[in-house]
């Protein structure tokens, strides 16, 4: 996909760019006007966006409740003080609601200045239709500190968002649960996990949640199982080629069957859905009714909106990093996650790549994981987490060897959905290892 | 009820029900203002009839149009539609597997529904047809689900039938049957027939009402004479009661048979289409190409296949089954 449509997408970029220039500037003659030669960037305000032309910037996020809705007023506030020639109109969203709005807006052309982008496969569908800013140049010397990180978000070694939060998938387990089931440290290797899951059973408990109905958490394991067993430039190189006729790729999906053969999952996992209600696998979790499940970095605050006293597992959780596959050509330490960006649509004045450097400065950042807002990127910012299970979390995916974007996200919709529904009839027993590579390459050949 | 729906079907074959009082009026009265008259009556129709048909049109005749367009390019969601494929789109539909599920499982659906409402609304009906007490809060409280927004009846029973915690699990594990470990909906081999029963128990409510409705449209002295020639009550049954519905059950089953070809809220609310693609509809087929994958050509293109299953089913049924009863109330 990726390499047939870039360069005729590039021309469509660029008048869509214009016809979306010329419409804003029909639309509100205060603002958006374009560029100003010597509104370089800087992080912390000072001359952000040089000129005294008034500008405006509507700015889309998705934390509408405190703490985290108050930082990013206070951000704001002290961006436009230290740039009262900018002004910044909020809209604080529901995550959902952001999501579909988003997607209209994308559709239709008219889009927020500053909005949330999670990169992959998906940000470069939206590249290629030219409606994302890229801000390589202008916000160099952010990039430069983020390191490797911002990886996710570059297509063609250009750079399209900066990410603010950044997390891992791992367990997370209910350590109490744990200890009745006479389990003193949480499993290494994938043998050590299946001996975990069948003293849970022994006890009495149900070992694992996972939210198969909506089919990317059982895909998780999949991917995770892709890392163990695929090295780091075999998987890279297959991600980038689209051909995953490495037979890593295979092995990956023994490794899965090997999982659901233990038989660890919840009873119904197959229509039990990720995140709503008591019955989704997070409630199960939360409620004390399995031991674990694997999720990304978002679940204890997913936990505490499913409990009734709003604090999830509260001391009892526990997490610990996906186990080790023996014999496997993957490094053990490599991580799978993914997180949120900031991406200025293509029209975006300057100034709203200025704030968006400002977002990820020391200050805002350090505010940010003080206030458990996600897991900050800026390393200057890390030692500020609070919780102590983030903070494990967070060395782990500060000393990994590298980080991989949920293969879903990297490989966009359309192919990560084949992806997820393949594994999907591999936990409902009705796929083969080779069956999930098949379907994964015949989505690819659907695309070319 | 039976004149109702043959009155409704005849009312079509003939003119505009404008006429009862203008007959009179008009007929002794000089052409030329009947002509302004028929003007005026044209006037008052235009009137009337385009700001429905404006919505009409713009609601969907276009979205109809451009589903069509949509499904012969390749499209992702933004940017111009300019990756023009042809008709590529609809063989990649016709040949993928998970699309020849989701049609057989309409299929079944859309037969499992006739089969199972039929008979049962028929007996239910008998039975609410004679006279007892408490005669009609029986009939509303068979005819409650039927009024019940399928979303939520979706998530009622989505409750009800959670595997181990569930209401049926519980009642039926503390009495000692045997429950699928995967519940009810989450194992392959039992979601699709759960779903039928679901679906059975929201829709029942229709037929019953119809049935009932055309069953006392029966005038009373054929059951009499028959009763005086000796005839059973079953005999009855037999000989009056269900060839003179018939009208009524071939509506029924037309209707059925359009709402089982379109079945996508309860399966949505209840299965996702899941258990690994054991309920999936033609609906939930296109819905996940669309708004999930974000290829919204192939699921322009599988909502004109459905479009044509359901026109050519539509047609063929009313050549079958309804050719009869329409000319019938035409006469």
């Amino acid at each position: 996909m990726t390499r047939r449509t870039r360069r005729p997408a590039l021309a469509v970029a660029a008048a869509v760019a214009l016809v979306a220039t010329a419409c804003a500037g029909q639309g509100d003659d205060d603002a958006t006007d374009d560029t100003d030669a010597n509104a370089t960037e800087t992080a912390d305000g000072g001359d952000a966006a040089g000129s005294d032309e008034p500008v405006t910037i509507e700015w889309w996020h998705n934390s509408n409740n405190p703490p985290g809705r108050d930082v990013y007023e206070q951000a704001a506030e002290d961006f436009m003080t230290a740039n009262p020639n900018v002004t910044i109109e909020i809209s604080a969203q529901a995550h959902e609601d952001m999501v579909t709005r988003l997607e209209a807006a994308m559709q239709a052309g008219d889009m927020p200045d500053i909005f949330m982008e999670r990169g992959g496969g998906e940000l470069l569908a939206k590249v290629d239709a030219g409606l994302i800013r890229d801000i390589t140049d202008d916000a160099a010397e952010t990039i430069e500190k983020l390191g490797g990180s911002v990886a996710g978000w570059q297509v063609d070694d250009r750079t399209y968002a900066l990410p603010f939060s950044l997390g891992v998938v791992g367990f997370w387990y209910n350590t109490d649960l744990f200890q009745q089931a006479g389990i003193s440290e949480p499993p290494e290797t994938l043998d050590d996990w299946v001996a975990s899951v069948g003293a849970l059973k022994d006890a009495g408990i149900e070992p694992v949640s996972v939210g198969a109905g909506d089919a990317w958490p059982a895909a998780h394991y999949w991917y995770y199982a892709a890392l163990r067993q695929c090295a780091q430039d075999v998987l890279t190189e297959a991600l980038a080629s689209l051909d995953f006729s490495d037979e890593c790729f295979v092995r990956a999906g023994e490794t899965v069957q090997t999982i659901v053969e233990a038989e660890p999952f919840n009873a119904g996992f197959l229509t039990t859905v990720a995140q709503e209600g008591p019955t989704s696998a997070s409630g199960l979790l939360a409620t004390g009714k399995v031991a674990m499940e694997m999720q990304g970095h978002w679940e204890p605050g997913v936990m505490q909106g499913l409990t009734e006293d709003g604090t999830g597992l509260g001391e009892q959780t526990g997490w610990f990093p996906f186990p080790s596959v023996p014999d496997a050509e993957g490094d053990p330490a490599a991580v799978l996650g993914g997180g949120d960006a900031w991406a200025a649509s293509a029209d975006a004045p300057d100034a709203a790549v200025d704030f968006i450097e400002y977002l990820l400065s020391d200050e805002v950042q350090q505010t940010f994981a003080e206030n458990s807002m996600g897991l900050p990127v800026n390393p200057a910012a890390t030692q500020f987490v609070a919780d102590p299970a983030m903070a494990e979390l967070l060395e782990v995916r500060d000393s990994a060897p590298y980080a991989q974007l949920y293969l879903d996200t990297y490989l966009g919709q359309s192919i990560g959905g084949a992806l997820n529904e393949a594994v999907v009839d591999m936990f409902a027993g009705q796929a083969s290892p080779q069956d999930i590579v098949d379907a994964l390459q015949e989505a690819v050949a659907a695309e070319q | 009820m039976t004149d109702a729906i043959t009155g409704s079907a005849g009312g079509a074959s003939q003119a505009p029900p404008a006429d009862p009082g203008s007959k009179d009026v008009t007929r002794p009265q000089v052409p030329r203002s009947r002509r302004r008259d028929n003007w005026r009556k044209r006037a008052e129709i235009v009137f009337f009839v385009t700001p429905a048909l404006a919505l009409f049109v713009l609601f969907v005749i276009v979205p109809v149009l451009t589903a069509v367009q949509m499904s012969v390019y390749r499209w992702k969601g933004f940017g111009p539609l300019e990756d023009f494929v042809g008709l590529g789109n609809y063989t990649s539909v016709l040949t993928d597997d998970d699309f020849h599920e989701a049609l057989a499982h309409t299929m079944t659906i859309v037969v499992g529904s006739i089969i199972l409402q039929l008979p049962l609304g028929l007996a239910v009906a008998l039975l609410l047809n004679r006279r007892m007490r408490g005669q009609g809060l029986l009939r509303m409280i068979v005819f409650v689900p039927f009024v019940l927004s399928e979303v939520i009846a979706g998530v009622i029973w989505f409750q009800l039938l959670q595997p181990r915690y569930g209401v049926l699990d519980t009642l039926m594990g503390s009495v000692g049957l045997p429950v699928p470990e995967q519940g009810w909906l989450g194992d392959s081999d039992f979601a699709l027939w759960t779903v039928l029963i679901v679906l059975t128990w929201k829709y029942l409510g229709l037929p019953i009402l119809l049935f009932l409705a055309g069953m006392q449209s029966i005038p009373d002295e054929l059951y009499e004479s028959a009763q005086l020639d000796g005839a059973s009550w079953w005999q009855a049954q037999r000989n009056i009661t269900f060839p003179l519905l018939g009208p009524t059950m071939r509506t029924w089953a037309f209707l059925s048979m359009i709402g089982s070809l379109q079945q996508f809220d309860m399966v949505w609310v209840l299965t996702h289409g899941g258990p690994a693609g054991a309920t999936s509809t033609i609906v939930t087929f296109l819905i996940n190409e669309g708004t999930e994958r974000y290829n919204f050509g192939i699921a322009g293109a599988a909502s004109v296949i459905l479009f044509v299953i359901a026109l050519t089913m539509a047609i063929a049924y009313q050549r079958l089954f309804l050719r009869r009863d329409t000319m019938e109330a035409g006469r």
